[in-house]
Formats: structure tokens, C-alpha cells, sequence
């Protein structure tokens, strides 16, 4: 980290001063991957680096994630955008050699420190996976799972807690009728609905969003992105994709990232229509990735 | 399997016999798969024709009859099932659990560096033959047992009300217990490698998840793991389950092959195995009768297990039909 050049921290660390730079600011080079309209940041990553055993998957990334927004993390593979995601939940401490340094701060707190207690950060920091991955059990309890982890609710509430997630994953309409049964029931873009109705109903703050359309069909991708925009409103949404269209489409911010290094970051029509770096514009314009 | 005659003579002679291959393939692996039918039927057909005698002289009593009397002649072989029914369910009370938890902590807990050895360790114990299990059993186990374990649990659970029954018995070491817990230790290898293996092909990412409800490791053992893997489970203790109740060799040495019908499991007992291990050398006319009317009862046995393990399977596979979809 220290190693570094202070010019290659300049490019991606964004300074509090910065946030409220104004837009015109931004073709100066030492500025250019502040989010200059950020005023509430959710999460703040500082020189984060990461680690498969000694292989750094990442390397000193700092930057800001605005609170309700959607964010997308956009890359060729292997460039560590998923590796990213895995950080802000902790993901990575169930195996063994993987490890992350720097800070990651959620809300004034520092999650990668001592003494976080995991299940309560990944309460708070809700997850969907590439592929669906409904429990084994019935819609209900599938919806019912982690609220049941955490809070103790009548029946009546509960009831209305999976009514109210299901609805707004967009799937209530299809399953009201046959929440007991299986969850593997569902077709594939249901049962991603389903998860993302399991990840909300815990009500987190943070939804983190692997590759969520990549198995699914041109229409439950769709759908999917709908729900991904009204979602904003009331999460701050992170999504990791490999699809520019789709990071176009949903998303308030973009960060584009290479060889586990942070190339640029700024709001989405900056980064499609007017990117700083070579690297970004050949990779959204399709001429590498 | 007929090839086109437009094509060149090359490739129908080829064809032909290829199709000739084909067929004597067919007709090879046919006549193999059948033979393990007409060895089915020849064994029962053996077990029936053998036992007959047994079935015309005591009828439907030898089947609830607590009298094995050698001497006299008379036979029934209730003593005997019962004491494999029980062995075989202490066995398995015993080695579900401890199964369960050899199974997790390879496959969920272990750290990488240990996950080989033990592995390795839990195979290598399903590999050695029982007679081993039986000679340990006989001369360590059994004597320690009724110095230490018997007495400790004659004192507290012997005590209790109902079941205090059930923990008493003369310090001998050779008993009904003993032999279920051996039973027990012979098939938690094979419990536990079935286990391990269902446990370790759950998905990744449905572990993931589960983690990343903020569930602990029990949790999502619990809810995630065991709800996934429960077909595999049931036929991995079913199997163990059928293992017990079949076997002979170490069971005989820590029995006590005893033919008394006692409620304590620690008396000396018998099971149809080795019943049969025991007496086969000296008997005819009707003793032997007798004896292959166990073995055909053992062998209803442990086809009503493998029935109903089976019938389990194929209701919770509909359950979950679909669960991959």
C-alpha cells in the first residue's frame, strides 16, 4: 500500500473535500475518479487489498459508495469485481487464506476490524448469487428464513413481512397461492425473485448483487432490472455484472475495474458517454473485455 | 442399428459388425444381469424348501416362541430376532450420531490440513474385516466395559423408572449392549463416508447463501445442509442399518450367545447370525430345518429394511422434484 506511488492514490482515493467538487472539475486529472455529487457516502473502502493465500486480487482500492443509489461494478473477468462484492459481506472468511486489508467502512464503522460480529454485518448486508439458490423448503420459509434468524414475530407480522418482500420482488402475484410449496419449484427467474425476496425481507441496508441475470432469460433479466430500480429507493444496491448494457441501464454509478486495480469511477452516463481513461472507453465501447 | 445400404461397402461392413457386436453385447450383459435374478430365486427357493420342516412342525409359533431347546428339539426364534432387532438399533442410535458429526466435521468444520487424514482414517476403518472387530471387542472392550461403563450405567440409568430395566445385568462384559456397540463402531465408517460425500457435493453457492443470511455454521447445517442431502443420509444409515443386522463374525465373539429371552441388554443374548455361526457344525434333521428358517428370516429382514428405505427414498425424491429445475 505505502509502496505505492502517491500519484496512483490520488487517482482513486477520493477525499471528503472532493465530494462536493463541482461537476466542471471534472477533466482535471487528479480528480477524475471522485464522485463529485456524493454527499451521503453508505460505504467508504480505504487502500483496500485483498488476498487469495499470496496472490493480491486487489490492489488498494478507495472509494465511495453513495447511499441508495445502485452501483455497478463493470470488468472483464478475473478483473475482481466479484472478489469486491465478497469483501462487503465477509464472504471470504469461510475459507481459509483469504484475507483483505485496508478499511472498509460501513456507516462510521470499520467491518473489517476486530470484534465485527459476521452474522450481524451479513444481516445487514444482503446477498444474491449468480445462480438461484432457493433453500430447500417451501417459498414461505424460504422468504421467512433469515427474518426468523433475527427477529422473533407473530404469525399475522410475519405473514405480512413475506407478503410485503415478495411484493417487492415483484413476485407475490405468482406465488400467493402456493407459498408451502417447494421453492425449487419456480422457474429460474422466479427463483432469483425468490432470493432477492429473501435478501430483502430481513429489511438490510446493503444488497449485493452477483452477476443476478447471468443464468436467467432476456425477460426475467428484465424483469429483474425493473426491480433492481425500485429497489433503490429504500436499499443501497452494489451489482456486479458483465453486462455494460445492464450496468447502463440500472445503475446511478460505475466503476469499471482491471487487473484488480479500480481504473475509473464516476456517475454511469460519465462513464459510457465520457470516460477519462483509454482503457474505459475501449472496454464499454466493446473493443476489449 | 441397420446402416443405410447407399453407403459405401466400406462403411456397411463395419456397420454389420458393429451391429453383431452390438448384439452380443446385448445378449452377454442380458444374460449376466439375469443370472443375479435366477441366484435371487434359487437362494430363496433353497431357504423355503429347507426351512419347511420348521414351518410344519411349529407353524406360526416359531416365530414367537422363546424356546430354542436343542436337546428336545424344539425351536423358536424369537430370542434370536429380537436380539438382532436390538442390536441392530442400538448400533444404529449410537452411530447415527457420532456419524453425523464425523460426517460435518470433515466436510464443514475441518481445516483443510486435517479434512485428508481423517478422511482417510474413517475409510480405512470401514475397510477392516470384522473378525478384527469382533477379537477387540472380546478381549479389550468387553472387559472394560464391565468394569467401568456397566457399573456407571447400572447406577444411573439402572435407576431410572421404565427404562431402568433395560441397564441391568451380571458384569460379564459379554452382552446385547456390547455387541450394538460394536455394531455401532463397525458402521459409523460407512454412515459417516456417506455422509461426508452427500454433505460435499451441496452446492457452493447454496452454503453461500446461507451464510450470507448471517446464519451461523449450525444454522446452516440445520436448515440448508441436512434439508439438501436427507436422501443420501437415509440411505447412507440404511445401509449401515443393513451392514448391523447381517453381521456375523463380530457379533458372536461379544454376545454371549446365550438362547434366554431377559429384558436387561446387558445379559447375554443372541441375534440370527450368530445363532447360525454358532450352531451350523452340529446340526440336522430339524435343528437345521431350523437354523435356515432364521437365515430366511433374517433374509425378510433385511429385505423389509432395504423395502422401506427404498420406498422412503423414492417419496421424498417426488418431494423434491424439481428442486434443480
Amino acid at each position: 500500500m505505502t509502496q505505492d506511488s502517491s500519484t496512483d492514490q490520488d487517482l482513486r482515493r477520493s477525499e471528503p473535500s472532493a465530494l462536493s467538487a463541482s461537476e466542471s472539475s471534472h477533466g482535471l486529472l487528479e480528480k477524475r475518479n471522485y464522485i463529485r455529487d456524493v454527499t451521503n457516502s453508505k460505504i467508504s473502502l480505504r487502500d483496500l487489498s485483498f488476498y487469495y493465500g499470496k496472490f493480491k486480487a486487489l490492489h488498494d482500492i478507495s472509494m465511495e459508495i453513495p447511499d441508495r443509489k445502485v452501483t455497478a461494478f463493470i470488468g472483464p473477468s478475473g478483473c475482481g469485481k466479484s472478489t469486491l462484492l465478497r469483501v462487503f459481506n465477509r464472504m471470504y472468511d469461510l475459507y481459509p487464506g483469504q484475507r483483505a486489508e485496508g478499511d472498509l467502512i460501513l456507516d462510521g464503522r470499520n467491518i473489517l476490524g476486530p470484534g465485527v460480529d459476521l452474522n450481524m454485518l451479513r444481516a445487514r448486508v444482503g446477498m444474491v448469487f449468480q445462480k438461484p439458490t432457493p433453500f430447500p423448503m417451501s417459498i414461505y420459509d424460504n422468504v421467512a428464513f433469515g427474518v426468523r434468524l433475527y427477529e422473533k414475530l407473530r404469525k399475522s407480522d410475519l405473514d405480512d413481512r413475506i407478503q410485503w418482500a415478495l411484493q417487492r420482488a415483484a413476485l407475490w402475484d405468482e406465488v400467493k397461492d402456493k407459498l408451502k410449496q417447494s421453492g425449487g419449484a419456480l422457474s429460474g427467474g422466479q427463483q432469483q425473485r425468490l432470493c432477492i425476496a429473501r435478501g430483502i425481507a430481513v429489511k438490510p441496508e446493503v444488497l449485493l448483487l452477483d452477476e443476478p441475470t447471468s443464468a436467467l432469460d432476456p425477460i426475467s433479466t428484465s424483469r429483474i432490472e425493473e426491480l433492481i430500480y425500485e429497489l433503490k429507493d429504500d436499499f443501497t444496491i452494489a451489482i456486479v455484472t458483465h453486462n455494460m448494457q445492464q450496468a447502463a441501464r440500472v445503475s446511478d454509478y460505475t466503476a469499471f475495474m482491471y487487473l484488480g486495480e479500480l481504473m475509473e469511477y464516476d456517475r454511469t452516463d460519465v462513464i459510457f458517454t465520457n470516460p477519462d481513461r483509454k482503457e474505459t472507453e475501449d472496454y464499454v465501447t466493446g473493443r476489449f473485455g | 442399428m441397420a446402416v443405410p445400404e447407399t453407403q459405401s461397402s466400406k462403411h456397411s461392413r463395419r456397420g454389420a459388425s458393429g451391429a453383431l457386436a452390438d448384439k452380443a453385447f446385448k445378449g452377454v450383459a442380458f444374460f449376466f444381469a439375469s443370472m443375479v435374478l435366477v441366484v435371487l430365486a434359487a437362494i430363496i427357493v433353497m431357504l423355503f424348501k429347507d426351512a419347511w420342516p420348521t414351518f410344519q412342525t411349529f407353524g406360526l409359533d416359531f416365530f414367537v416362541s422363546a424356546k430354542w431347546d436343542v436337546v428336545n428339539d424344539q425351536y423358536g426364534a424369537l430370542i434370536p430376532i429380537v436380539g438382532t432387532l436390538v442390536t441392530s438399533l442400538i448400533a444404529i442410535l449410537i452411530g447415527i450420531p457420532v456419524s453425523f458429526g464425523i460426517a460435518l466435521f470433515i466436510s464443514v468444520m475441518a481445516p483443510v490440513w486435517l479434512k485428508r487424514p481423517v478422511g482417510i482414517a474413517v475409510e480405512l476403518l470401514a475397510a477392516v474385516p470384522s473378525i478384527i472387530y469382533g477379537m477387540w471387542g472380546l478381549f479389550y472392550f468387553a472387559p472394560w466395559f464391565s468394569e467401568n461403563l456397566q457399573p456407571l450405567l447400572t447406577d444411573t440409568l439402572g435407576e431410572l423408572p421404565l427404562i431402568g430395566q433395560f441397564f441391568q445385568g451380571p458384569p460379564i462384559g459379554v452382552s446385547l449392549f456390547t455387541a450394538g456397540f460394536i455394531l455401532a463402531i463397525m458402521i459409523i465408517p460407512f454412515i459417516a463416508s456417506v455422509m461426508r460425500d452427500m454433505f460435499d457435493v451441496v452446492p457452493k453457492d447454496l452454503k453461500e447463501s446461507a451464510y450470507a443470511m448471517g446464519s451461523t455454521t449450525w444454522e446452516v447445517i440445520w436448515t440448508v445442509i441436512l434439508p439438501y442431502t436427507k436422501v443420501g443420509v437415509i440411505g447412507g444409515i440404511m445401509l449401515g442399518l443393513g451392514r448391523a443386522l447381517g453381521e456375523t463374525m463380530a457379533v458372536t465373539f461379544v454376545v454371549g450367545n446365550a438362547q434366554e429371552l431377559m429384558a436387561g441388554l446387558f445379559y447375554p443374548g443372541s441375534t440370527i447370525a450368530s445363532t447360525l455361526a454358532n450352531e451350523f457344525n452340529e446340526a440336522d434333521g430339524l435343528h437345521m430345518s431350523s437354523l435356515i428358517a432364521l437365515g430366511l428370516i433374517l433374509f425378510m429382514i433385511t429385505f423389509v429394511v432395504l423395502a422401506i428405505s427404498k420406498w422412503f427414498l423414492l417419496r421424498l425424491g417426488h418431494a423434491q422434484e424439481g428442486r434443480s429445475a
